[in-house]
Order: C-alpha cells, then structure tokens, then sequence
C-alpha cells in the first residue's frame, strides 16, 4: 500500500454516506456493534439449549415432530403444562446411560493423561528449539489441524486395521496380527492422535515464553537439571496444562466420530449413545435428556475455560 | 542448558505418530489394488474414479459453498463482538456475552447439533421458518460455532494492538468510524484472513453438527465420506483425503515460508492464538 | 543575528497578573471507579509555553494530558482551551494534538502518509497536503525519509515523525507524553534542544509530560510537579530546584539534606532554627512566615555546603563533621559527611584541579559552613 497522499474527497461514496449515517446514530453506532452478535448468539446459542432442556421433559410420540408437546390447550381455553421425568429417570435407572458416562468420562481423562504426557515433551522440544526449526516444527504440529479430523481418524483405520499397515509390519517379523480396531485401544489412540495439537499448541504457547535466564539462575544454584523442571518449568506452565486437558478432555467426552468409527460395539461412549438414540431410535426427548445430563458434566471444565478465556480479555 | 536425549527422541516419536498414518494413507491412494493396505502397484486409477464421482463432486461443491458463506458471516460476527468486548469496557451483559462466545469452542458437536436441530423444528412449528433443513440450516449452525472462532483470532490480534494508534488517529482529526476504516481494519487484517480461514476450514470439515441439522438432498462432503468410511474399504475416499491433504500443506507450508520471511503468518499465528 | 520572535520564556506572561492564559484547568477531578488519578488541579498555561508535567509513576500527569487530549472526561471541573470549553469537545474536533509516548506511528502508512494523515481529514487540497509534508519533513530533518515505513527508521528518527505527525494540523497546543523516554541518554540530550527550538520556531504552545526532572528543568518555561493526583508546586524551573515550597518538591527535584528544627528566634529579617540533628543552630537570613517554637524542616542542596579543613571565617552556619564516604564522578566528586549528631549529610564538589593532592580524604574531619540564605524554610 503505497498510495500517495490524496484528498479525502476522494473517499469512495459509500464509505461517506456509511460514517455520515453512523455519526448521526451518535453513541447508537456502539449499541449497533454489540447487537448483531448478540442477538445472534441468544437466538442460535442461549436458546436452543433451553429448547434441548424443554424437550428433554416431553416424551416420544409417532409424527411430526416426533415429541409431545408441553403445552396443550383444553377446551374451554385452558392451558396445560405436561412436564415428563421420565428420560431423566431412565437416564439413572438404564445402566447403559450410566455406563456410558462413567466410560466416555474414563475415557476421555485417560486419553488427555496419554496425550499430556506424549505432548509435553513435544511441545518443550519445539520451545526450546532454534528459531529455525521451531517454525517448522511448529507448521509440523499445525498441519494436522487444519487437515480434516475426520480424514485423520479414517487414516488411523488403515494403519490399525487387520491387514492394515503395523500388522503388515509386525508380518514381516512373523509376529500374529494384532487385533486393534474395534477395541477401547483404538479409541484411545484415536483421541491421542487427533486431539495431540490441541494439546501440545498452548503447552507450546506458555513453554515458550519461560524466562530461560530462570532455569540458568536454578542451575547456578546449584539445581539438577531434573530438579530445576519441577521447581521451576513444570510450576509455571501449569495455565499451559489446564488449557491442553481441557481443549481435549472436553470435547472428548462429547467425541461421536472416534468412538463410532474406531470403537467396537462395546466402546459405550455418550456421544454416540445420543447420536443413536435420535437417529436409530428417533427418541428425540431422550437425545434431548443425554445432552442435558452431557452438559452438567462439562459444564464446569466449560467454566474454568471461560475463566481463562475472559481473563485474556481483561488484559 | 544443556540438553538430554530424552526431549528428541520424545519429540521424534510423536512427530512419527502424527505423520505415519497420513503418510501411509497417501502412498496407498497411489495403489493399484482395491485391498488399501496391500500394495500392488502405483496407479491414479482411484484418482479418475473419484473425479468422475458425481455424490462426491456434488457434495464438494455444496460444501465449498457452506464454508464460504458460513467463513464469511462468522467474520463479521465474529469481528463484530471482538470490538465490542475489548473496545467497550463496560455495558450491560459483557460478562454474559463473553460467556457465550466462547463456549461454542468446546461445547461437543453432538449437544451443538441437536440443540440446534430442536431449535429449527420449533421454529418451524411456531413461525413457519425455517422450512425444512438444508443448506441454510447448516449455514446458520456453521456461523454460530465459526464466531467463536473468528473472535478469539480477532480479539488477541484487538488486545495486542497498540491503542494508541486509534488514539493518534482520532487526536489527528479521524471520527470513530473514521479510525476504524484507517487504522483497526488494515492492523487487525491479518487475524482477519486467520479468522476467516479457520472458519472455512472447520466448516468444511464437520461431520457431527451438519448431521443433525442437514436436510434430504443436503449432503455435505464429510456425510459423505462418513457414509462411504461405514460401509468398509473405498480406495477412492484415500484419493480424496490426499488431495485435502495436499491442499492443506500447500497453504500451511506457504504461509510458515511468509513468516520466515518476516510477514506475520495467519495460519500458524491464529491456531496458537485459539490456543 | 536575526531578530528573535517574543517567546514566552522572554515575555514571561505568568507573572503579568493582566495576561491572559491559554489553557485553563479549572479544578478538574478524574476518577477511575473510586480512585482519583486527578484530583482538584487547577492550572493555566499561557501561549507560547512550554510547560512541563512532572511527576513520577501514578501522579496523575499523564491522566490529565489525556484529558487536554479529549480521551478521559473529567469527573468534575473543566478545561478550556483558547477561551472555549473543551469539556464535551471529542478529540477529533479538539485544536490539540498529541504525540504519544509510543509515538503510535500507524504501521501500514509510510512517513508521508502519516504525516498526511490529519491534513487529510481536513479536506486540504492534496498539493497543499504535499507541500506540507515536505515542509514538515524538512523541518525534523527527514526528506529523505518519506517513503519509508516506520518500521525502517531508528528510534530517534521515528520520534521526529511522530513530532511532524502532531505539528502537521498547526495546533495551537501540543500535548507530548514523555517525548524524549524512548531514546537513550546521548541522544535524549540533543533533541532536548532540537524539541525546544521547534518550539520557539512555531510559537505553539507545549505541554510535556515527564517523569525525568533534568529533562524538565532544560525544556521548560514553568514546571508543574504532580505528586499523587495533585499539584505540589509550579513554577520555573529555578524556582522549583532554589525554592521548593514542600519536602516532596525539595526530595524530588534533585537531593536535598534535610534537618528538622524548632524555631528559637522569629524576627523579620532573620530566623534561628534549633536543629540537634545539625550539630548548630541554624541561621535563616530572612523572615518566614512561621508561629513562634514551630516544629519545621530546613532543607540544602548538597552543592550549597562548602567543606573545609580549617574552621572559616564569617560565615553564617558552621558545623563539623566526618567524612564517611566519596564518590568521584568525574566533574563532581560527592561527600558522605556524618555529622557528630550522627546524621548523614551528602555534599557535592566541583573538580576544578586535576590530581588534586590537597583534596579532602577519607576520615578526615572537616567544617561544613554555608551562607544564611543557602537553605529552604519547609513547613509542609
């Protein structure tokens, strides 16, 4: 943008006519910018969660939509409020609800544990690398993520398969194919594998601003280098931790496509317990209860996120 | 500091799981064999096969579509609610706004789907609209989760920039709209194109949520290959995956190269400012 | 020798009662939810000054250049400017311009552009704009400069864009936050100069804001020192360092020994102050407005003391002492002398011979003495 200087009379006509119709709307112009988004997200965000809770209290009928409604008007204008406990009551007595979030949440936490431990590393390597190396390290832990997700998984089926790539491997030494896909193992890597950058990006992201002059300053008194990473690295990158468990923990929980594609029929995880009981069962009001009952379990990692989040707004 | 054989071999490990089976479904998209995994010989049959795959191609363009349209109004959203919460300090419901921008960055896909797909039947039984679901329902899902995105990329691009500038410019004569146009929209510009990118790649891949909230004849491509991946082998989805993948590295490599360079990099710089 | 134009440091307005000030503050108040970065200054600065905020961090001299700017409204009072109320003027429509501390140069404008920048929100004919830039160019010395982005330029170089930047409206006031802090030492002190010339060049008039007291006492026309919202003195620069009117304004502006004291004798022409701290009673040699037996402070500065061996004659205030410490600066060398009551005194003096054999050790025991005028009277 090399423009010379030039009048502003020459300011495209729109752009005059946009700034003159704001400044008449004064302190307004404020109120505008605020508005969009905000009903945007009320309409489209806020409720539609308190639909899903509303829902969640109706029951199962033929038709459409395929739920009764709460409200039904009598005869004589009167107006009754039908409210049915039962999907929650199923949720606690069906030990397959209750299986499944004890699972999804089993899970999840030990997938984030693995992939904390495989991450941390990473990231602390690429941290500490040269400027060079660290971007292309860094565009090597990117590239995946913008790659697609469900692309990834279905690579992960070709190298995990019976005939698949490590069992070819493992032939060539003789060894018996392993049976891998269709178990708990397969979802556990799956998770590792595709949520790996979620982790290790904002591990990077708080390892690289460590002072270096304070592991320097362990060392000249007199700390193992062991030492001086539990004193000092691993203390101050806990923000980095809490922001890596939690982009994976949480959305694990939720995961439909690893457990789906990856699981056998035995992996019961609670995505893919609602994903079946609105789509092969069309119980819309028991979806409706799963993804309730869903919610109040990340709704707390959900807020320490949050916390995070608007703590870097403040700043 | 003096450095362990601990950290590379760590390092050179998970790089190996991360790339091996992308690496190894890309060579397998060159084989001649409908067996994926046994090699047979090279051949860009399956490559043919898909170009002259016309579920496939339809359900390409239409996702192409989505993720343009969704990228963009999410951009203006997204930009949108970022100036709202760095520039205006106080006004009633902040904290409830910026509650709700960013739990869209976790909420799982299967409660953002449904929520929504509930919420589309009801409308419809009350107002008549939307009628039926297709591809604007998916558009209206896609831009709800694709803001949060686009705001978080714009706002640490907002809260890193001097304000000072904005200040200069209004002390030299420029009114608020003025100073925007001048001064915010050419800074933040980087996180913008980010912003923008990352929404249209996140639409483009989502399976779950547009599951839910697609209608008949509104498949997008990632229903598809979903569908295809169920039913067992396809030789053709591999060619497909190599071609995303070649696509995707082409842009990540190009824009590290831009940094390296010295040019503030969108891609790398917005997926660890989301971070 | 061409003739100069009458500048403000010439004229001196502020002590014309007649003269009419330029800005005028009229005890503004700035609160940040229940905190006043400002509270109740009142201050008027004429036309053609160069005014100096002095203060350090959290005195509350940057809130109130910011709100000369327009960007903070103050809770309560008012400014004007040039006759006019400037309370709900928006800075874009305010006859001030800023140069910020950062120097906010835009980024992705080169120097032309952003010296451009306000001319072109006046709708000037782009000619005019132009030749203005190329005046202005020349005037920080930068035609060479104007095609290149600020990222291309030196710290020193983008100072003066930014100065070209703020003068290019020809605002009546120019308000900068700490121009000189980003530079180092060498060069700070140039631009001193250059900055000052500028100034009198134009005849705008200037408010600084700075927390460096140096810099302060060679720019200024008159200083204001802000201490903790408020403003604790002002006046010129000789004023402030020979005059203090508080202990704050004496500790701040340069080092200052500091005695605490009785008055034992209150005439017109003279005080005595009892000081056990200082080994003697102080001689004051004019009256001061004081209650008999008060309870005040004397203060010197360190170069106002004269060190000597042998005991001198006809002199006002002797004292004796210890010399428990010496700094050699190069041009001064500074003196830690403790007195027999135990406090310590700091005395500086000028290095006028070289390999001086006859100057005064350490552990000597030397007379301090100083003339009866040599020293503040503080009672707050």
């Amino acid at each position: 943008m090399s423009r010379t200087p030039e009048p502003s009379t020459s300011v495209p006509r729109p752009l005059k006519l946009a700034e003159q119709a704001l400044s008449r709307l004064g302190v307004s112009g404020r109120a505008l910018i605020i508005f969009a988004p905000a009903v945007w997200l009320t309409i489209f965000f806020l409720v539609p969660l308190a639909v899903v809770f509303g829902i969640s209290l109706s029951t199962k009928q033929f038709g459409r939509p395929p739920y009764s409604n709460l409200l039904t008007f009598g005869e004589a204008g009167t107006v009754q409020l039908t409210l049915h406990l039962s999907n929650f009551v199923k949720l606690f007595s069906d030990s397959l609800y209750v299986n499944a979030y004890i699972n999804s949440i089993k899970i999840a936490a030990i997938a984030t544990l693995i992939a904390l431990a495989l991450g941390y590393p990473m990231a602390y390597f690429i941290a500490r690398a040269s400027d060079r190396w660290r971007n292309v390290l860094l565009m090597l832990v990117i590239l995946p993520f913008w790659t697609s997700f469900l692309l990834r998984v279905y690579a992960l089926t070709g190298f995990m398969r019976g005939n698949g790539v490590i069992n070819n491997f493992l032939g060539l030494f003789g060894i018996e194919p392993l049976i891998m896909m269709q178990t708990d193992f397969a979802v556990y890597v799956g998770i590792v594998y595709t949520y790996l950058p979620f982790m290790i990006l904002p591990l990077y992201t708080n390892l690289v601003k460590l002072d270096g002059t304070l592991l320097e300053a362990s060392a000249d008194l007199g700390a193992r280098p062991l030492r001086t990473f539990l004193a000092i690295t691993l203390p101050l990158s806990v923000p980095g931790i809490i922001a890596g468990t939690m982009l994976v923990f949480i959305p694990a929980i939720g995961e439909f496509v690893i457990p789906s594609l990856l699981g056998g029929p035995g992996t019961l995880m609670i995505g893919r317990v609602l994903w079946d009981e609105f789509f092969s069962n069309t119980n819309w009001p028991r979806a409706a209860a799963v993804a309730i009952a869903m919610l109040i379990v990340v709704v707390v990692p959900i807020m320490l996120m949050q916390r995070a989040q608007s703590a870097t707004v403040e700043r | 500091m003096r450095k362990g054989p601990f950290l590379p071999t760590a390092a050179i490990l998970g790089f190996a799981f991360l790339y091996a089976p992308i690496i190894s479904l890309v060579i397998f998209s060159f084989n001649e064999n409908r067996l994926v995994t046994v090699w047979s010989g090279f051949s860009v049959k399956w490559y043919g096969e898909l170009l002259a795959d016309p579920q496939i191609l339809g359900a390409a363009g239409l996702s192409l579509q989505i993720a343009f349209a969704s990228a963009s109004l999410a951009l203006v959203l997204g930009t949108l609610m970022a100036i709202a919460l760095v520039r205006f300090r106080r006004f009633r419901g902040r904290t409830m706004l910026a509650g709700m921008i960013s739990a869209p960055l976790v909420m799982p896909d299967v409660i953002t789907g449904l929520s929504l797909l509930l919420l589309f039947v009801a409308m419809e039984s009350l107002i008549g609209w939307p009628a039926g679901r297709g591809t604007m329902t998916i558009i209206i899902a896609h831009t709800t989760f694709c803001m949060a995105y686009v705001f978080v990329v714009v706002q640490s691009r907002l809260v890193d920039m001097d304000i000072s500038l904005e200040e200069a410019a209004m002390d030299l004569g420029a009114t608020p709209f003025r100073v925007f146009v001048d001064i915010t929209l050419p800074i933040i510009a980087p996180a913008l194109i980010s912003g923008w990118l990352l929404g249209f790649t996140l639409s483009l891949d989502d399976l779950v949520i547009s599951s839910f909230v697609s209608g008949p004849g509104s498949s997008t491509l990632p229903m598809v290959i979903f569908s295809k991946i169920k039913l067992g082998v396809s030789p053709d989805v591999n060619a497909l995956a190599s071609i995303i993948i070649g696509v995707v590295a082409l842009g990540v490599g190009i824009a590290t190269l831009l940094q390296l360079r010295g040019q503030k990099n969108p891609v790398g710089a917005s997926a660890s400012e989301i971070m | 020798m061409s003739k100069q134009p009458l500048i403000a440091a010439d004229t001196r307005p502020w002590r014309d009662p007649a003269a009419k000030p330029f800005v005028r503050i009229n005890n503004v108040t700035k609160k940040f939810a229940d905190v006043a970065a400002v509270s109740d200054v009142s201050l008027e600065i004429y036309q053609g000054e160069l005014f100096c905020l002095l203060g350090g961090s959290g005195s509350g001299k940057s809130t109130l250049l910011r709100m000369l700017a327009g960007f903070e409204t103050p809770t309560a009072g008012t400014i004007e400017i040039d006759g006019q109320d400037m309370t709900a003027v928006p800075p874009y429509s305010r006859p001030v311009n800023m140069m910020f501390q950062s120097y906010a140069l835009f980024p992705h404008m080169n120097v032309e552009q952003n010296i451009a920048y306000g001319l072109k929100r006046e709708n000037i004919a782009s000619t005019e704009v132009g030749q203005r830039v190329n005046e202005l160019l020349a005037l920080v010395k930068l035609a060479e400069y104007g095609k290149r982005k600020p990222h291309q330029l030196s710290g020193g170089q983008r100072q003066r864009v930014a100065l070209a930047r703020a003068l290019a409206k020809r605002p009546k006031l120019l308000l900068l936050d700490e121009p000189l802090g980003a530079l180092d030492k060498k060069l700070r002190e140039e631009t001193q100069f250059e900055l000052v010339k500028i100034q009198e060049t134009l005849g705008v008039t200037f408010i600084v804001v700075t927390h460096d007291q140096e810099e302060a006492m060679s720019l200024a026309t008159r200083i204001g020192v802000m201490n903790q919202g408020e403003i604790a003195q002002i006046g010129e620069p000789t004023d402030i360092y020979e005059f203090p009117n508080s202990r704050f304004v004496a500790n701040f502006i340069g080092s200052a020994n500091m005695f605490e004291g009785v008055v034992t004798e209150d005439e017109s022409d003279h005080i005595m102050i009892d000081s056990p701290e200082a080994g003697c009673a102080i001689y004051v040699d004019h009256g001061v407005d004081c209650a008999p037996a008060q309870r005040l402070w004397w203060a010197i500065r360190p170069e106002k003391i004269l060190l000597t061996r042998d005991r001198p004659d006809g002199v006002a205030n002797i004292t004796r002492g210890l010399v428990d410490d010496i700094g050699y600066l190069g041009d001064t060398s500074v003196y830690q002398v403790v007195l027999d009551s135990g406090k310590k005194v700091r005395v500086t003096k000028a290095n006028t011979m070289r390999g001086d054999l006859e100057a005064i050790k350490w552990d000597e025991r030397v007379y301090l003495s100083w003339a009866g005028n040599a020293g503040s009277v503080l009672t707050a």
